[in-house]
């Protein structure tokens, strides 16, 4: 399953978001989408979630177009935002079961369903609890498992690692990697913290709603003549955004 | 669009509203005991004030807690509509009904899956202030509880569209006030719910104006001949084309924009 998004722009009234972006994810591979706060990461996101209609270009899963399809493109997709979408006050079952329904899915397979990826998760003990008791790092497993019910081929990760601690970060980011690997599942992944990022990850860097670097993490180094990605990362970026105005 | 996942679709958004409801005992308490305020001590002390007249649908003279208890059913409709659409409003500022939108079914019939489930949850508490109403007299025949119901789920749906219509213009959680003073009381107050709009006109023509075209009243009027075994069908068809006109502005007003942000 791979997803094409080709010439993809978009603007909030007379701000332009998004400049004629063009990726291609590979099926089955962990893509890391890096931009400092403000790069339109989000908004990507919520293009290629549907929340926002397309204004210019077109995204392409699997050769179909989600103007055209939406309804098959969202049976493809899994999705973690930014901001968490659990219901506080009911159970970690009751959120996943409620998914599952969008889905259509029915509760008897649902909750087999449920009980796999809650397994996975090492959750299955928390299933009864209200989620308004979990940590941020269980409610972020919660998200996942609940992003991976309807048994996506897509997995897209808005930032899922923010408000974690380290050890967190690291555990979420490995299981994510193991999906890649175990599942077949294309990811993406948005962040702009570093080390969640491989060196051979390949990597879609934006910045100021375009596209300043599109291939693997170790080629961001080598452009910038820096030792690590962080460093290159604040390179690309900064020297970006001071540089045009010099 | 699958039938069976349609249906699992509205079977699941219809449980969680329900989890929604009872999870908030408080929600259904003040649901019940604001028509119940009006039913036993605002209609005692106006029983003598406003005495009323045999008319349609009843047979006799009847009580003022007799009159006014269909218009407090549709209150307890009138509040629950309006509740969804801040709890509409709320699930779009925490981020929740980025859930409802990432589901494969079309909008259209999301949103329609809410607006019926949050009809389904008023009405049981509307039968459950009918009973309460049992104690200060108000019996209705027996078969009037179970003719009324497609006239309250008419009802239900078409405050409920209201709530939802309201919800896609309403841009922060801060501004339902405005609602509270610009729909809710001059939609219940300029109604029959308190008093026969022959009242109205005695003491004001274009008032009587304002409550006869007020949707509001219709939809008091098609509940209060439904619990007494009639059917009032210009309150059916107006309650029902504006139940129409209010889904489809909902529908075709709602932006998923606001709700990504």
């Amino acid at each position: 399953m791979t997803i094409s998004v080709e010439s993809l722009s978009f603007s909030y009234g007379p701000k332009q978001a998004l400049q004629d972006v063009d990726f291609l994810l590979d099926k089955g591979v962990f893509h890391a989408l890096i931009g400092p706060n403000g790069a339109g990461k989000s908004t990507l996101f919520a293009l290629l979630t549907r929340l926002y209609e397309l204004q210019g270009g077109n995204i392409y899963i699997d050769g179909q177009s989600i103007k055209e399809q939406p309804a098959s493109a969202m049976k493809r997709i899994g999705v973690v935002f930014q901001q968490s979408t659990l219901d506080l006050d009911l159970t970690v079952t009751q959120n996943l079961l409620y998914h599952a329904s969008l889905h259509g899915i029915p509760s008897k397979e649902a909750q087999k369903q449920i009980d796999n990826e809650l397994d996975r998760m090492e959750m299955k003990t928390r299933a009864n609890e209200k989620v308004r008791g979990l940590n941020g790092g269980h409610r972020r497993r919660v998200e996942i498992a609940r992003a991976l019910l309807h048994k996506p081929d897509i997995l897209l990760l808005d930032e899922p690692t923010v408000g974690l601690d380290p050890q967190t970060r690291r555990g979420l980011n490995r299981h994510v990697r193991k999906l890649c690997d175990d599942e077949n599942i294309t990811v993406l992944w948005a962040t702009h913290l570093m080390e969640e990022i491989d060196l051979n990850d390949p990597i879609i860097l934006l910045h100021k709603g375009s596209i300043l670097l599109d291939s693997v993490a170790s080629t961001m180094i080598e452009k910038s003549g820096e030792q690590n990605l962080t460093d290159a990362f604040h390179k690309l970026t900064d020297s970006e955004s001071f540089g045009g105005t010099q | 669009m699958n039938i069976s996942a349609s249906w699992y679709c509205f079977k699941g958004i219809l449980i969680r509203e329900f989890l929604r409801f009872v999870q908030q005992r408080s929600r259904f308490l003040s649901a019940l005991i604001r028509p119940l305020l009006w039913l036993i001590v605002f209609a005692a002390g106006f029983r003598a004030a406003l005495g009323i007249a045999i008319i349609d649908p009843y047979e006799t003279y009847i009580t003022y807690e007799t009159y006014i208890a269909p218009g407090l059913c549709c209150m307890i409709l009138l509040f629950n509509g309006m509740q969804s659409s801040l709890s509409m409003v709320y699930d779009r500022e925490m981020g929740s009904m980025r859930v409802l939108l990432m589901s494969p079914l079309p909008r259209p019939y999301l949103l329609l899956c809410k607006m019926v489930s949050t009809a389904l949850i008023s009405l049981t508490q509307v039968y459950a202030f009918l009973l309460i109403a049992l104690l200060v007299d108000v019996e209705p025949p027996l078969l009037g509880y179970l003719t009324v119901l497609p006239a309250l789920l008419l009802v239900a749906l078409l405050l409920s569209s209201l709530g939802l219509f309201l919800s896609t213009r309403i841009r922060q959680l801060e501004n339902f006030a405005g609602v509270m003073n610009f729909v809710i009381f001059p939609m219940f107050f300029l109604s029959s719910a308190l008093y026969p709009l022959w009242k109205m006109q005695e003491a004001s023509e274009w008032l009587y104006w304002i409550c006869a075209v007020n949707p509001f009243s219709h939809a008091v009027e098609l509940v209060r001949y439904a619990l007494y075994l009639k059917l009032n069908t210009d309150a059916m068809f107006i309650t029902a084309g504006c139940t129409l006109f209010f889904a489809v502005l909902a529908v075709t007003g709602f932006n998923p924009q606001k709700s990504g942000k």
